[in-house]
């Protein structure tokens, strides 16, 4: 049949045997999501459409988590404006403050994707449940309230680049110095409008934080989605979390991918994006000293158990550097509890860190660590365009969570191993 | 449907946080939205919308966030028409969604310069650069989506039943 995975399970969604790349389809939505910057706008279209009801009170998804818990009155407003309407239309998938965590995060684990789905979401990080086995991707709001009403998005059939995974990653160096590494190879526009399709025995040895990881920051190489085969970690993962059956679709023998590309993870060492494009890597090893004034370690790339757990341990018994401000988010409330439950929030808070409820917050300039004119950040999150964490003058620097940890023990974009050495 | 204005020239890669930065969007006013365009890139970009109504752009124009509210801001702005090399795809989407016209074109991304007058017709897919006299052609849009902006964007394909 020759399709790849993601044109396997978009032809399945839109009742065809065979897709080819460039065909436009209309295709059924497992889940339609929305945050509270993006839904409101949605909102507002769905209610011009007449529309009485949403498509399905379970499938359509709002979470609270950019400007939640509200940074000021207009956020308010707009979170009324989601909370009001999730509540006229009974939609059971509402996350709000105290239950709510940074999305993309929030998803998988509440279960509420599994492989084989078709997910939009009013946010550019959808792609990150890719690391499922499901084809997920960022839409706008216009689509979000299409997808509400009528639970179908229209998609032009992407082609798709194969990524050949082998070897594994040596210590500290994770799922984001594998996708920075990626996007500082191919580009911000190296796989636009196309699949990223991660295979290869390297790719079933990541973790699956790992894998959200590197999906989640697709996007930042313009692509429409990124996904990795289905394995039995993926299905252990699922299977703690969802009632619901995954669906394993595999790559054809013969598909055709626009291009192949191996990466060999033993090869990869710490990677940082500077200003202002994510392609903009340099290995650790090779930066000069470059002072910083915050750290950020959280969001939808990097707020995981996994990476919380990973920087406290290089936190562990030593302090930030004077003049550095570091802020951990867990990206949601699991999380955090574990990290409390643990002691990993005493051990950040002992090393003179804030530690943050769960929210997107300074990772899109929104709040809770605005950067002042000129002044620089570490953050494990996923942009570092003009302005992106505050004054447009000001600049962030993408790293992974071992980085990040060093660096604001240390004062300079630092990796951990000059702590170890 | 016809264009006729100037051209505001912008790089590769401008983002949606400079075209409608995250501080702003504690709101979905259109008009507050605008006031706001290209605040990060482009100081002089309030005034000259004034006067010049078409951006071309390089590749990747609008990468990064999903927000609608980037080509919403852009069209309220004044905007008739966005050139580009390559656009990201989901601000790819999102202007077709909510009608605003986008032209993938790479030679007239290419060849047309800031302040040039620019006249265009989107049955024929030409794009003449008055100025210098110069001729562009662009692919026409696949049927299925020239269908949702004759209908007037997403919303008004699904009203009218054209998408079920």
């Amino acid at each position: 049949m020759s399709m790849t995975m993601t044109q396997k399970i978009l032809a399945a969604h839109a009742g065809l045997e065979k897709v080819e790349a460039g065909e436009l389809i209309l295709v059924s939505l497992d889940r339609v999501l929305g945050n509270d910057i993006t839904s409101p706008v949605a909102i507002r279209e769905f209610n011009k459409l007449g529309f009485d009801n949403v498509y399905d009170k379970e499938k359509v998804t709002m979470v609270m988590d950019h400007f939640a818990p509200n940074k000021d009155i207009k956020a308010a407003i707009q979170c009324k404006m989601c909370r009001d309407f999730c509540a006229e239309k009974e939609v059971v998938n509402f996350y709000d403050v105290g239950q709510m965590g940074v999305e993309h995060a929030l998803l998988p684990e509440k279960g509420l994707v599994v492989s084989g789905d078709v997910v939009i979401g009013a946010d550019s990080h959808t792609c990150t449940y890719g690391a499922l086995g499901a084809f997920s991707t960022g839409v706008g709001s216009s689509d979000m309230a299409c997808g509400m009403a009528i639970g179908k998005a229209w998609f032009k059939v992407p082609s798709a680049i194969k990524f050949v995974l082998t070897g594994t990653p040596r210590p500290h160096v994770t799922g984001k110095d594998v996708i920075l590494h990626i996007i500082g190879k191919i580009g911000v526009d190296g796989a636009l409008y196309r699949s990223m399709e991660f295979t290869g025995e390297g790719a079933h040895a990541l973790s699956v934080t790992d894998r959200l990881t590197i999906c989640n920051m697709a996007i930042e190489a313009g692509a429409k989605n990124g996904i990795f085969e289905v394995d039995d970690k993926t299905l252990a993962y699922i299977a703690e979390r969802s009632d619901r059956q995954p669906v394993i679709y595999k790559a054809d023998e013969d598909a055709i991918y626009d291009e192949v590309v191996e990466i060999d993870l033993s090869q990869i060492k710490p990677t940082v994006a500077f200003p202002h494009l994510p392609e903009n890597t340099h290995t650790t090893d090779e930066i000069d000293e470059i002072k910083i004034d915050q750290v950020v370690i959280g969001s939808c790339t990097n707020g995981y158990y996994e990476n919380i757990k990973e920087a406290a341990e290089i936190m562990r018994g030593r302090k930030v550097a004077k003049g550095v401000r570091a802020i951990i988010i867990p990206a949601t409330q699991e999380i955090y509890l574990r990290a409390m439950k643990e002691g990993l929030l005493e051990v950040f808070i002992n090393a003179g860190c804030a530690v943050s409820t769960p929210t997107c917050g300074p990772c899109l300039g929104g709040h809770m660590g605005i950067l002042a004119p000129h002044e620089r950040a570490v953050a494990t999150t996923n942009r570092n365009f003009v302005g992106r964490m505050g004054d447009p003058t000001s600049e962030v620097y993408l790293a992974s969570p071992a980085v990040a940890a060093a660096s604001a023990i240390l004062g300079r974009i630092a990796s951990a191993d000059e702590l170890d050495a | 449907m016809k264009f006729e204005g100037k051209v505001i020239k912008y790089g590769d890669n401008v983002d949606t946080d400079v075209i409608i930065p995250a501080r702003y969007l504690n709101t979905i006013d259109k008009k507050e939205l605008a006031s706001h365009c290209m605040e990060d890139l482009d100081a002089s970009f309030q005034e000259r919308v004034k006067t010049h109504n078409i951006i071309v752009a390089g590749n990747n124009f609008g990468c990064g966030s999903s927000r609608e509210h980037a080509p919403l801001a852009i069209k309220e702005s004044g905007v008739t028409l966005v050139i580009a090399k390559s656009f990201a795809r989901i601000f790819y989407r999102n202007a077709i969604n909510i009608g605003l016209a986008i032209y993938e074109c790479p030679e007239a991304a290419e060849g047309i310069v800031d302040g040039d007058m620019i006249t265009s017709d989107s049955d024929t897919g030409i794009i003449k650069d008055e100025t210098t006299g110069t001729t562009y052609t662009t692919k026409p849009f696949p049927e299925f989506i020239g269908k949702i902006i004759a209908d007037g964007g997403l919303m008004e394909s699904i009203k009218k039943g054209n998408i079920r």
